[in-house]
């Protein structure tokens, strides 16, 4: 793991039009890097339904992504409500987020199962009124 | 087909980006949720939507999507079309409503991809 290299980003609470900048950021890196375009796609779609949950759900977060010749890892840590019951949490289509979520084209449901389907390794860890922790991991 | 044919089909003007007019575009996805989008969306070029925020460009952004087309007249403020520069996207705004934007470039052999 000498070869690794470390990225962190402090998500801004409640600021919409700002997020995803990680996203885009870790994108750009990746490019640069020369990693391959189906890795990319998976990190960037799976860390931006991520990095726009912490601004919907949790008043933001840290975002730390490390990354190796055979994988990207991401760990997204909030200090947010916590997810109370993670099985509905994974339905497609089942949102907790308010109407003024939906009018800006989000809380349909996708997100955890978006991160789910992209990447190849999930787990989320959460603790009601403490926060939650989504690690993820796109193989190489 | 290019970004040029889908823009005349649907009499749109361009916004962001009449340099990347001659791109190739094969297949599309409409829809003003972007998390269906980012759900569904597999190898599409064109994105049509009616919802007009930066989360759109970033969307975008994030799946390598060549043109955002605004439909219903949506008009994108500054903001959103300086972020879609940046990132060589074309933006175009048709007032065909979504469902007539998205018949008239299937009807030409745009496509939505495979399910």
């Amino acid at each position: 793991m000498a070869d690794a290299i470390r990225l962190t980003y402090e998500i801004s609470p409640e600021d919409f039009t700002r997020a995803g900048e990680a996203s885009s950021d870790v994108k750009n890196k990746l490019k640069r890097l020369g990693m391959p375009p189906d890795a990319i796609r998976k990190v960037s779609i799976a860390m931006y339904e991520g990095e726009i949950n912490m601004v919907i759900h949790a008043r933001g977060g840290k975002i730390t992504v490390e990354i190796t010749p055979e994988q990207i890892l991401m760990v997204l840590a909030d200090q947010g409500p916590g997810i109370p019951d993670i099985e509905q949490a994974m339905q497609a289509g089942w949102s907790t987020a308010p109407d003024e979520v939906r009018s800006l084209g989000f809380g349909a449901g996708m997100g955890l199962p978006n991160m789910k389907k992209y990447t190849d390794e999930m787990k989320i860890d959460t603790v009601l009124g403490v926060g939650t922790t989504i690690t993820m991991v796109v193989k190489i | 087909m290019t970004v040029r044919d889908a823009m005349n089909i649907l009499g749109a003007r361009v916004l962001v980006g009449e340099e990347h007019l001659d791109r190739e575009v094969s297949s599309a996805c409409g829809s003003d949720m972007m998390s269906d989008v980012l759900a569904f969306s597999k190898d599409h070029s064109i994105l049509l939507t009616g919802l007009c925020n930066p989360q759109v460009i970033r969307t975008a952004e994030m799946l390598d999507i060549v043109c955002i087309i605004f439909v219903r007249g949506k008009k994108p403020d500054q903001t959103i079309l300086d972020m879609a520069a940046e990132r060589d996207l074309v933006v175009l705004e048709t007032g065909h409503r979504m469902f007539s934007s998205c018949g008239l470039l299937y009807q030409a052999g745009l496509h939505g991809g495979a399910i």
